[in-house]
């Protein structure tokens, strides 16, 4: 068990045949750097591109035997290979920045914490101040006086408590500008202190003024101030945004996928954090090595046509060139269409026939397994497992069939084995069906299902031509970039509907029947 | 056979009278109707005008008595024994024909070959 690693830190190549021309490795160099990008470890070459039916046998017999494996062919075509060097130092050069990041993360936190200490401070501190600076002068005042302590205790443990509740939570997201709303009521709040304190100061201490019930008064006075800022700070940070006024559309630049979201009156760059959440589970994952066949195909047709400038060099030289290659491969366009719809048609079959032998070998497997009844447990145990052991132990009848489903339909980078035995484990815990088992592999999931490598505290960038913290607007557009692909967002506002009504009295509804009846007399 | 609303019905009728057969306990006249107000007149295959909401024969029985009498398939009956037929529920129509104490009902219908003989007829001359 020890010596079969796991299979995402495992670095497999396909056993690079020799007659490959140079374009496939260019291929071969963009998928590793494709992949490599991924902040995904598993560096495992997706299986080869379409190619031709006699060709496709040979290396994934090869392939099946190197499952879970050390060993690493590397032949004298794949320069662009990564050695386990190269693995550890890309590891480490991202922990740099997470470390700053961390550190900028908890600031506007801290200073809420600091804020919040103040506004608690404050109003104890203008009733104990009299009592501490000139107590012998103060007038004793008496049940009103207490009144107003209670007052003042409670509303400031429910200004604690709500300040707790709305601001100290911990940050979503690292936006790229400040948020506006939080700063400017950060601002209020600090100019409604200074004011107090300005006042207390002034008129209070500078005066030692004696009615005390005065200075509580003021004191009380100063909390319900703070909790009003609090009740503006939950209308405009929490409820402001509910009411959904603009429909965005979320497009995936590398394959389409389009998703449509209501949000309410955002800025863009809150606009684009909320997207995000949804992109996490909404949205199947990114695989690359669905894409390169399309690129492929694009290389093929444009590498195959070289221009020779016979007229000598002109200014327009490189436009001459680009419309004579243009008009070449539209000429020359008329077969590829026929290679694609070949291609295609190979494919499906080929997928189908290897997901009807994954379904019958896992419903094969699961047979095996039954869970133990009540009254079986008390005779002596015979070999009982846990579902970690029972999952080993039927895992190897499926693997094969399984492997090869996940090669041919590209997917064998995003499950490692270790992933597919804890999967299968659950399923026999909870008592999944093999279908429930399947489902996981047979479609392509939303990106939280995969490993959390895949998903956690990714890189975005946000383009936009608007300011970031302006509010969203009809028409707006901007882009999310990541290292592999960007999401495109354009918004358009939510018409306003006109409703309008048309009263039914509830006995209104009559009917008569509209009959041709024929009686014969 | 034209309907202007509000004007009285203009038509060329012909009287049939029939004798009802006594099968049983029943009183048969070998035909069906069928129509009106009650009804969806624009079903009906033979009026012209589909807002009609007359009654109609729409079959008559081999060799029965409507047969026998001259009654033809698609005719409008417009009187029976003097009850008016031209604004009658399909019921109203059914009970005036099929009163169990009258052996004959002499009926006036109309059809759209009278008007063309008539028309014929006057040209003649």
């Amino acid at each position: 068990m020890t010596d079969r690693c796991a299979f995402s830190h495992c670095v497999g190549f396909d056993a690079v045949r020799g007659e490959r021309s140079s374009r496939d490795r260019h291929k071969s160099h963009s998928r590793d750097s494709s992949s490599r990008s991924d902040k995904n470890v598993t560096i495992s070459a997706s299986s080869a591109q379409p190619q031709q039916p006699d060709q496709s046998s040979a290396p994934t017999d090869a392939q099946d035997d190197n499952w879970g494996e050390t060993t690493t062919a590397v032949t004298g075509t794949s320069d662009h290979s990564l050695s386990q060097e190269d693995l550890a130092g890309f590891g480490k050069e991202t922990e740099g920045p997470v470390e700053k990041l961390n550190c900028v993360r908890f600031l506007p936190l801290a200073l809420t914490l600091i804020l919040g200490l103040l506004v608690l401070i404050t109003p104890l501190s203008f009733l104990v101040l009299p009592q501490l600076m000139w107590p012998e002068r103060l007038q004793a005042c008496g049940t009103a006086c207490e009144g107003l302590f209670l007052s003042l205790a409670f509303k400031l443990l429910i200004l604690l408590l709500a300040g707790w509740a709305l601001f100290a939570r911990p940050g979503r997201a690292s936006l790229p500008r400040i948020a506006v709303f939080r700063a400017l009521l950060g601002l209020l709040t600090l100019l409604l202190l200074l004011s107090y304190w300005l006042f207390f100061g002034v008129r209070i201490l500078d005066s030692q003024d004696e009615n005390y019930q005065g200075i509580v008064q003021f004191a009380v006075s100063l909390v319900d101030a703070l909790l009003f800022i609090h009740y503006l700070a939950v209308v405009l940070l929490e409820i402001r945004h509910l009411q959904p006024c603009f429909s965005l559309s979320v497009v995936r630049s590398t394959d389409g996928e389009t998703r449509h979201y209501n949000l309410g009156q955002l800025s863009i760059q809150r606009a684009a954090l909320v997207i995000l959440e949804h992109y996490y589970k909404d949205f199947s994952v990114h695989n690359p090595a669905l894409l390169t066949a399309a690129k492929s195909r694009a290389a093929k047709h444009l590498a195959g046509l070289k221009v020779y400038n016979v007229d000598g060099a002109g200014s327009d030289a490189a436009t001459a060139q680009s419309r004579a290659k243009i008009a070449a491969a539209a000429r020359q366009r008329d077969t590829s269409h026929n290679e694609l719809y070949y291609e295609e048609a190979e494919h499906d079959r080929r997928v189908r026939k290897r997901r009807a032998r994954l379904v019958v070998a896992v419903e094969e497997a699961f047979t095996h397994v039954r869970r133990l009844q009540e009254e079986e447990k008390k005779k002596p145990p015979g070999d009982e497992m846990d579902p970690r052991e029972a999952a080993q132990a039927i895992f190897p009848s499926m693997a094969r069939a399984l492997q090869k489903y996940l090669r041919t339909t590209r997917q064998q980078h995003c499950h490692s084995m270790d992933s597919i035995q804890a999967h299968l484990a659950f399923c026999i815990t909870n008592n999944m069906t093999p279908k429930a088992f399947l489902e996981s592999y047979l479609m392509a999931g939303p990106t939280l299902q995969y490993t959390r490598e895949c998903w956690q505290t990714r890189q975005w960038t946000l383009v936009s031509e608007a300011s970031v913290t302006s509010p969203l607007r009809h028409g707006s557009e901007f882009q999310l970039k990541s290292s592999d692909f960007s999401l495109v967002v354009t918004s358009k506002a939510i018409p306003h509907l006109k409703l309008s009504e048309e009263y039914v009295h509830p006995k209104s509804h009559k009917f008569v029947l509209q009959l041709q009846s024929e009686t014969s007399v | 056979m034209s309907f202007i609303p509000g004007q009285p019905v203009t038509a060329v009728v012909q009287r049939i009278e029939i004798h009802k057969l006594r099968d049983g306990d029943n009183l048969i006249l070998g035909f069906s109707i069928g129509g009106g107000i009650d009804q969806d007149s624009s079903q009906n295959p033979f009026s012209e005008d589909k807002t009609d909401k007359g009654i109609y024969v729409t079959r008559i029985s081999k060799g029965g008595p409507a047969e026998v009498a001259g009654l033809k398939m698609g005719d409008k009956i417009m009187q029976v024994n003097g009850w008016d037929m031209t604004m009658v529920t399909h019921d109203q129509a059914r009970k005036k024909l099929t009163r169990k104490n009258e052996d004959v009902v002499r009926l006036l219908v109309t059809r759209k070959s009278l008007e063309n003989v008539v028309r014929q007829s006057m040209m003649q001359h």
